[in-house]
């Protein structure tokens, strides 16, 4: 055993090795069956590289997936998996992390398994601050079902099954995660390696909740959805990427910035405000994570990536477990007089 | 005048009033006080499911029944001899039940023409003829409850609050229990208002005194110790034991529990027993849903410990897909299912045996699940670590199906030597060169319980068909067709002790045969119609997937097989479908648990129809 305590919090318990592994290491002896150009692939292979710097034991990795396309997920990594059923990876996931703190648990889901079906077991996993990590592929459509509208569908999108547009209005995911007090939460493009990899990062460092939204292409049924934030020019007026602890500027030069206006953000070219005014960004200030995340528009016009919000708070697992030692050490596991209680009575035969 | 006393051998008693005037706990501080004096006993609560129907009303009347005896008795009783009414309501809805002649304590206070109108009395029943076949006590046990507490200094309403105790007081002398106990109790249990205890311990006095010196009783009645078998007992119910059993299956597995689960009537007390034995190794998770909490326990399986459910009614529904995927991951996990009136929300409070096919059919898919079920309040403790050791040993899902009658009632428990309950004790995988995720022990056809963190056996599980051996994703159609025919004879193969036969003459030609908890209603039954000469045999059913081996030869030695549930005839379906036996189903689905009387004339009917 090298179990090393890397001072990490979201590592802190989970072995490591000196052992060299490699993107390779991390992939399984499965035939990957997403289309061809499917985002996902980029993902995994961001994944396979990525995690080999993290030095933990490989069979202490497990990634648990719901349904969908991206919840193939699991199959493709040569670490444990679970496969589970429709948007309850979450609960599966809880169940896991509270019997294991030896474990680095990831979540795999698409915006109809985390925000349609399993919306309720996403908002309170991130309400109870569990210890895992959870990979939102959003390609705002359906895709294993052959391209209905989903939860981050745009209002009016014309769909196999909204032939006259749909009628729902779209869920902002990272607005949801804030909304329900997750203590991280950071979104990236697929086709950003550095961008995703430095989210993803973070969020493995983060003890407790991690929410990472990945703007993904389904190029089946909807096909150049995230095209505008992928084409250079566009992509500098659009995206807002953001750092804790520094100014919120983007664009070429930080031709643009993000200043306060009313109870909320707006953008404002650098150059027509004082310097003073220009937010800082602070990742533990929740309503300024909100107000971040309410810049991004459906019609991205604007979109925020990197981390909105990581703050400490104690996690559900920790405690749960910290509740079991605290009863161990104060009461002895005595089955025979736990069976008697306090009232018996004594037949002889 | 001295009061005579007479010896009975067994009694029932039935404290009925509103919802707010503590029946639950009078009935559970007098059945303490049988289980001190040792006698055997059997209880059966009844309440609303409102916490607090309108006062006064029938739909808020809330009861509890106590059979006690100096023999072993097997049910609640079918019919009170004392029914204690503390309102015209609870009267009202009781009194039908009394036999003629039977004891009836009325608190006469509550019998204001407002709450005679409320429940529909057009005249006093206390003043008219109605009442005239039962032996009717009127005490105004208000009244005399808060002229004891007088001296407290406590406020009336307060002081009136505790007229169920006064009521206990009085039936505790006319039965000679035992009070210590119940005086004890309540100085604990109101440790904090130190008044409140005191008032209730008065008011309790106030009771027995009032028996002892009004001469309006001129007989009390005893009850002896019951012969019951060596040992040492202590009252149980049904939840409490379950509970317990999950306890001793973690620590004769030596494995972690966690209870992942939401509340819902009636099997929250499980959840609610087993939160306060964290020192067991035990964590509760109070979940989102019905849902998540399948899925937690699921969960946790994977990760190495034994992951446990609870739930009722609607809850077994919503657990179903989990279920499923639980039946094609081949984890074990353990699904207590407190069944009740359904369908849909039904009488959340009331008991029912209509869950049965739903534990045996309701997934999608050729989906097996084993099914245990307990046939007492305390054979529940054996009966879940009995469900837990096939789910470890068969690497499996298994259903429990408790109901509301045995998860509320309660009766003595011989309590078990612990070291003499089954060894749980199963092995992970940990070999590199053998390890085959779907791979199946020979004896148990059981797959390798491999969990996360175990080095180089990395593989992954899911809900898609799996490659028999490799556990790959597989669509072949013959490997589909070997993987449900695999996971079927699994659980044909799962062992399960024979069922026995019940048949003191040795002369029966009609066979009753139950599961679950009408095990007390249908013994009875048996014992009465066999003391009117008429020999039958009984089979209790504790394993209804798979059904015990000898069980096809067992039903074809008679001449005639009855099948009594509280359903439409769910086990008959299935004995009738797997072993082509006529069998005959009696059912009754009344959201109540089946009488000794009406089971006997039932048997009675069977027997002489087939001696004719």
């Amino acid at each position: 055993m090298t179990a090393i305590d890397l001072g990490i919090p979201g590592l802190t318990g989970i072995p490591t090795t000196d052992e060299k592994q490699t993107a390779r290491d991390y992939k399984s002896d499965q035939e990957v069956r997403w289309c061809p150009g499917c985002g996902d692939y980029i993902v995994l292979n961001t994944m396979q590289s990525f995690l080999p710097s993290l030095g933990l034991k490989r069979e202490n990795i497990v990634f648990v997936s719901g349904i969908g396309c991206s919840s193939r997920f699991p199959y493709y990594m040569n670490t444990y998996g679970m496969h589970s059923i429709h948007g309850r990876a979450p609960a599966i996931a809880t169940g896991l992390a509270v019997s294991r703190p030896d474990l680095s648990v990831w979540v795999v889901t698409g915006d109809g398994d985390a925000l349609s079906i399993g919306g309720n077991h996403l908002i309170h996993t991130l309400r109870r601050n569990v210890n895992l990590k959870i990979l939102l592929f959003n390609n705002r459509i359906y895709g294993l079902t052959k391209g209905q509208y989903s939860p981050t569908s745009e209002e009016g999108k014309i769909t196999k099954s909204t032939p006259a547009g749909s009628l729902d209005h779209p869920f902002n995911p990272v607005s949801l995660a804030l909304g329900a007090e997750a203590s991280f939460v950071g979104r990236a493009l697929d086709s950003d390696k550095a961008g995703l990899t430095s989210v993803l990062r973070q969020a493995a460092e983060h003890r407790g909740s991690a929410l990472v939204e990945i703007y993904q292409n389904c190029p089946i049924f909807n096909d150049g959805a995230f095209d505008v934030l992928k084409d250079a020019d566009e992509a500098q007026r659009r995206i807002i990427n953001v750092v804790d602890g520094e100014p919120i500027r983007f664009g070429r030069e930080g031709e643009y910035c993000v200043i306060r206006e009313g109870f909320g953000l707006a953008v404002a070219k650098s150059a027509d405000v004082d310097a003073s005014d220009i937010v800082i960004h602070d990742a533990s200030d929740l309503n300024l994570s909100f107000a971040l995340s309410r810049l991004s528009t459906q019609d991205l016009s604007h979109t925020v990536t990197g981390v909105f919000r990581r703050a400490n708070r104690p996690t559900y697992d920790d405690s749960a477990r910290a509740q079991v030692d605290a009863a161990k050490a104060a009461k002895e596991a005595d089955l025979s007089k736990l069976l008697h209680g306090k009232d018996t009575w004594t037949v002889v035969g | 005048m001295s009061t005579e006393t007479r010896k009975l051998d067994r009694v029932v008693i039935r404290f009925a009033g509103d919802s707010g005037d503590g029946m639950q706990l009078t009935g559970d501080r007098f059945t303490s006080e049988a289980a001190a004096f040792g006698n055997d006993l059997a209880t059966q609560p009844n309440f609303p499911a409102e916490i607090r129907a309108p006062q006064g009303t029938l739909p808020g009347v809330s009861s509890f029944q106590l059979h006690f005896a100096d023999y072993d008795i097997l049910t609640p009783g079918d019919r009170p001899d004392v029914l204690v009414a503390m309102n015209p309501a609870a009267l009202k809805a009781n009194v039908v039940d009394l036999p003629d002649g039977g004891i009836l304590i009325v608190n006469t206070d509550e019998f204001t023409k407002r709450n005679l109108t409320k429940v529909g009395y057009d005249s006093n029943p206390l003043e008219d003829e109605s009442l005239e076949r039962f032996q009717v006590h009127k005490v105004a046990m208000a009244t005399l409850t808060i002229g004891a507490l007088e001296e407290t200094g406590l406020g009336k309403k307060d002081a009136e609050r505790a007229k169920n105790m006064f009521a206990l007081g009085l039936l505790s002398w006319m039965y000679h229990r035992p009070t210590e106990g119940t005086e004890r109790f309540l100085r604990e249990k109101f440790a904090k208002k130190p008044d409140i205890a005191e008032a209730n311990v008065l008011a309790f006095r106030a009771g027995w005194n009032y028996g002892e010196t009004t001469e309006a009783f001129a007989v009390t009645y005893e009850v002896a110790p019951a012969k019951l078998n060596a040992g040492t007992y202590r009252q149980i119910t049904g939840n409490t034991a379950t509970a317990y059993g999950i306890v001793a299956a973690a620590q004769r597995s030596k494995l972690p529990v966690v209870l992942g689960t939401y509340p819902i009537t009636p099997a929250s007390d499980i959840l609610h027993e087993l939160s306060k034995h964290k020192n067991f190794d035990i964590t509760t998770v109070q979940a989102e849903d019905e849902i998540a909490g399948i899925g937690i326990a699921l969960g946790a399986s994977y990760g190495g410990a034994l992951g446990v459910t609870s739930t009722s009614g609607p809850g077994i529904a919503l657990k179903s897909e989990t279920i499923g995927l639980a039946v094609m991951t081949e984890l074990p996990l353990l699904v207590i299912d407190v069944q009740r009136g359904g369908p849909s929300t039904g009488l959340p409070t009331k008991t029912e045996q209509a869950d049965l096919l739903q534990a045996m059919f309701g997934r999608n898919g050729e989906s097996p699940v084993p099914i245990v079920a307990p046939q007492s309040p305390s054979d529940c403790f054996a009966a879940v670590l009995d469900a837990a050791r096939i789910a470890l040993q068969y690497r499996t899902p298994v259903l429990f199906l408790s109901d509301g009658a045995v998860a509320n009632g309660s009766e003595p428990w011989l309590i078990p030597d612990v070291d003499s309950l089954p060894d749980l004790q199963v092995e992970f995988a940990t070999d590199p060169e053998t390890f085959q995720p779907y791979s199946r022990d020979p004896e148990t056809l059981a797959r390798p319980w491999a969990v996360p963190g175990t080095p180089g056996l990395q593989h992954r599980i899911g809900g898609l068909e799996k490659q028999d051996v490799t556990g790959n994703i597989s669509y072949d159609p013959e490997n589909h067709d070997r993987m449900v025919r695999l996971r079927q004879a699994k659980i044909d193969g799962i062992e399960v002790p024979d069922v026995v036969v019940d048949d003191p003459s040795g002369e029966a030609k009609v066979l009753v045969v139950g599961w679950g908890s009408s095990y007390g209603p249908i013994g009875a039954a048996a014992r009465r119609v066999r003391k009117l000469g008429l020999p039958v045999a009984h089979a209790h059913l504790r394993h209804l997937n798979p059904f015990p081996k000898n069980l096809g030869e067992v039903l074809r030695k008679y001449d005639k097989v009855i099948v009594p549930e509280m359903n439409l005839g769910q086990l008959a379906l299935l004995l009738r479908a797997k072993y082509l036996v006529d069998a005959v189903s009696y059912t009754k689905v009344q959201g109540l648990p089946f009488k000794a009387e009406e089971l006997q004339d039932v048997l009675a009917d069977v027997i002489k129809g087939v001696s004719a």
